[in-house]
């Protein structure tokens, strides 16, 4: 039983790395980024290459998964996205849907179809056992890296200056923009953030996961998932709803493995369906 | 209160003027139809794009007409695919043609009951419902495997002869020729929609949807029917790949087939009817030409036009094609004007 809380949370951070990156972009532009998964799968196997084939060592691996998911993000976000902020929604789902296309076949051509895995040091492997609860060790340390990276997030938003200016960009962009505040530089860092959080998210994650060209179509509906019932207004709000959604989803499969991921799916379209706002949103008319 | 009666019939007369056949579409269907015998090795691809132009068809109405934007019409697609399927392996209605019609009911029966929970919410909430509702009909279909065959597919299916005279050949002709016709008889009825009063309410809640309700426009009643006969229509759709395959399988409920008909819409053009068939036949030569060349990643070049086509502005494109169309319309008019220059055969504006 608690084993199963256990890996819940670990789950679930690991859903909120991947995905808080995608709720900033969305509550910030308004735009629906449904390719955010190819930055993790980006990620994950960025870490494969380094670590299997090139013998860098794992914690040096995940760093730079983060920063070259971080300039791929960047990049794209520059040449790309920049010009479909302002368009409707559609175009925006036509045009992230296609770069999901096109990064599955791509990876598909230079890595092959067949899952991958990263090679976790031995220290990782295993399980401790504290009070009879089985813990994984590699799922601890996810635990420990993401909830730092939430209380570090935190801090960013709430206590600095580019904390606050993000804020405020969310908040009221038309405002911030009369302050003073170059709203497109604040979204194009925070874009190339949140992908190199999504990079991280998917290189801690290509062991739980599991890694495969069809990664970014398969865990899209959680992101998104994510996001709708957590709301975009704050980082707190995606975080309850992805510790929500992995304690939910392991538990599911625990019990009911015949349902399967139904049971995620129905939670998702009942809480829509009571708040569509998202289940932790403020009530403030945007 | 006199001058009432002429404007009504003053409306009903513009009415009727739209909605008249111009000769464009006559030709239209005319050259569908000879496609029967001009392209005899050709049926089974072409069966293939009827269907998915009854499918862009169906999103047509709602996109195009409504503005719901919408990646979960697969659930209607694959939720009558397997009902057709599994009444025609249990032989429970053998008559393919009643099968069909009463998957599209199924599906419709769906298409209601989910539109309450689609017509809330923002477009986020619409994409996220509509894609859970076909993610969820997919992972059902996947757990009772025992019903549905899980992921080997519906094995097993016989199909009666149509009307228990014509039966399918495996050159697909008779497959052909009955989604032919069942696309041809949806498209008349989407057409008779979309022409009627009802049609023109629904292109107004589109337009501004605070603006129609104050002009005593029920929105949400008009959307709720709109998308249950959408549904029905995407219904009809899965239950003829159904039945012309003797086939169903897990991949009528993912993602890319709402996606592929996502592009579908846009390469053809929304909210005129033609533009999901005109937009399948250019999207089946595409994959097949594609595929021809490079077999498995298909995907990544279908991915690519769907980027370069929101990059470029799908407004853009919709402009180029129309000042095609309205050329191709004025020809088709001139010519038609000739021998009977006393009909005003006004073109119809799109």
């Amino acid at each position: 039983m608690l084993t199963i809380l256990f890996d819940g949370i670990a789950y679930g951070m690991l859903l909120f790395v991947l995905a808080c990156g995608l709720s900033v972009t969305l509550g910030l532009m308004n735009f629906i980024n449904l390719a955010h998964g190819s930055f993790a799968m980006a990620g994950g196997y960025c870490t494969v290459i380094l670590v299997n084939r090139m013998g860098i060592p794992f914690a040096l691996g995940l760093p730079m998964a983060f920063l070259a998911t971080a300039v791929l993000g960047g990049l794209f976000e520059r040449t790309l996205y920049v010009h479909v902020y302002a368009r409707s929604h559609l175009d925006q789902v036509l045009f992230t849907i296609g770069l999901v296309f096109m990064s599955v076949a791509a990876i598909d051509y230079t890595m092959g179809s067949s899952q991958q895995f990263v090679q976790i040091p031995e220290a990782l492997q295993g399980q401790f056992d504290v009070f009879g609860i089985g813990m994984g060790k590699y799922r601890l340390l996810i635990i420990v890296v993401c909830g730092l990276l939430t209380v570090a997030l935190q801090l960013m938003l709430t206590k600095t200056r580019f904390g606050s200016r993000l804020r405020a960009a969310v908040d009221d962009q038309r405002v911030a923009r009369g302050l003073g505040i170059n709203v497109g530089a604040v979204f194009a860092i925070t874009f190339a953030f949140g992908s190199g959080l999504a990079g991280l998210g998917g290189a801690l994650g290509a062991e739980i996961l599991g890694l495969d060209p069809t990664f970014p179509l398969k865990y899209m509906i959680y992101f998104l998932i994510v996001v709708t019932v957590g709301g975009t207004s704050s980082i707190t709000g995606p975080f309850l709803a992805s510790i929500l959604l992995g304690i939910g989803d392991v538990a599911g499969k625990y019990y009911v493995p015949k349902l399967g991921a139904f049971v995620i799916y129905t939670i998702m379209i009942v809480v829509l369906l009571l708040r569509p706002q998202g289940l932790f949103a403020r009530s403030t008319a945007r | 209160m006199s001058a009432m009666v002429p404007l009504a019939d003053d409306v009903s007369a513009f009415l009727a003027r739209r909605a008249r056949w111009s000769p464009l579409e006559i030709a239209f269907w005319i050259f569908a139809f000879a496609t029967i015998w001009l392209f005899p090795g050709k049926y089974l691809i072409m069966k293939d794009t009827a269907i998915l132009a009854l499918f862009a068809l169906s999103l047509d109405l709602i996109l195009g007409y409504a503005g719901i934007i919408s990646l979960g019409q697969a659930a209607f697609f694959g939720l009558a695919g397997y009902f057709s399927g599994l009444v025609a392996k249990y032989g429970i209605i053998n008559e393919p043609v009643i099968a069909l019609v009463l998957s599209g009911l199924v599906a419709a029966a769906l298409g209601f009951v989910t539109s309450f929970l689609v017509l809330r919410g923002s477009d986020l909430t619409r994409l996220m419902v509509t894609l859970g509702v076909s993610l969820m009909l997919g992972e059902l279909a996947n757990r009772y495997s025992n019903i549905t065959g899980g992921a080997d597919g519906l094995q097993g299916v016989t199909i009666a002869p149509i009307l228990g005279l014509l039966r399918f050949d495996l050159y697909g002709h008779t497959s052909y020729i009955y989604s032919l016709i069942v696309l041809f008889i949806c498209f008349v009825i989407a057409r008779r929609i979309v022409y009627s009063p009802f049609g023109l309410s629904l292109r107004s809640v589109k337009g501004n949807a605070l603006r129609a309700a104050a002009i005593g426009i029920p929105v949400k009643w008009r959307l709720v029917a709109i998308y249950t006969v959408s549904a029905g229509i995407a219904g009809i759709a899965g239950a003829l790949l159904t039945q012309t395959t003797a086939f169903c399988s897990l991949d009528v409920f993912s993602l890319d087939r709402s996606a592929d008909l996502l592009l579908v819409l846009i390469i053809g053009g929304t909210g005129y009817l033609y533009g999901g068939l005109i937009g399948a036949v250019i999207y089946k030569f595409l994959q097949d030409w594609i595929a021809s060349l490079t077999p498995q990643y298909w995907q990544f070049w279908i991915g690519l036009v769907l980027v370069v086509i929101v990059l470029v502005g799908r407004d853009r494109v919709e402009r180029w094609t129309a000042a095609l169309r309205g050329a191709i319309a004025r020809l088709g008019t001139r010519l038609m004007a000739r021998p009977a220059s006393l009909g005003s055969a006004a073109p119809d504006g799109h």
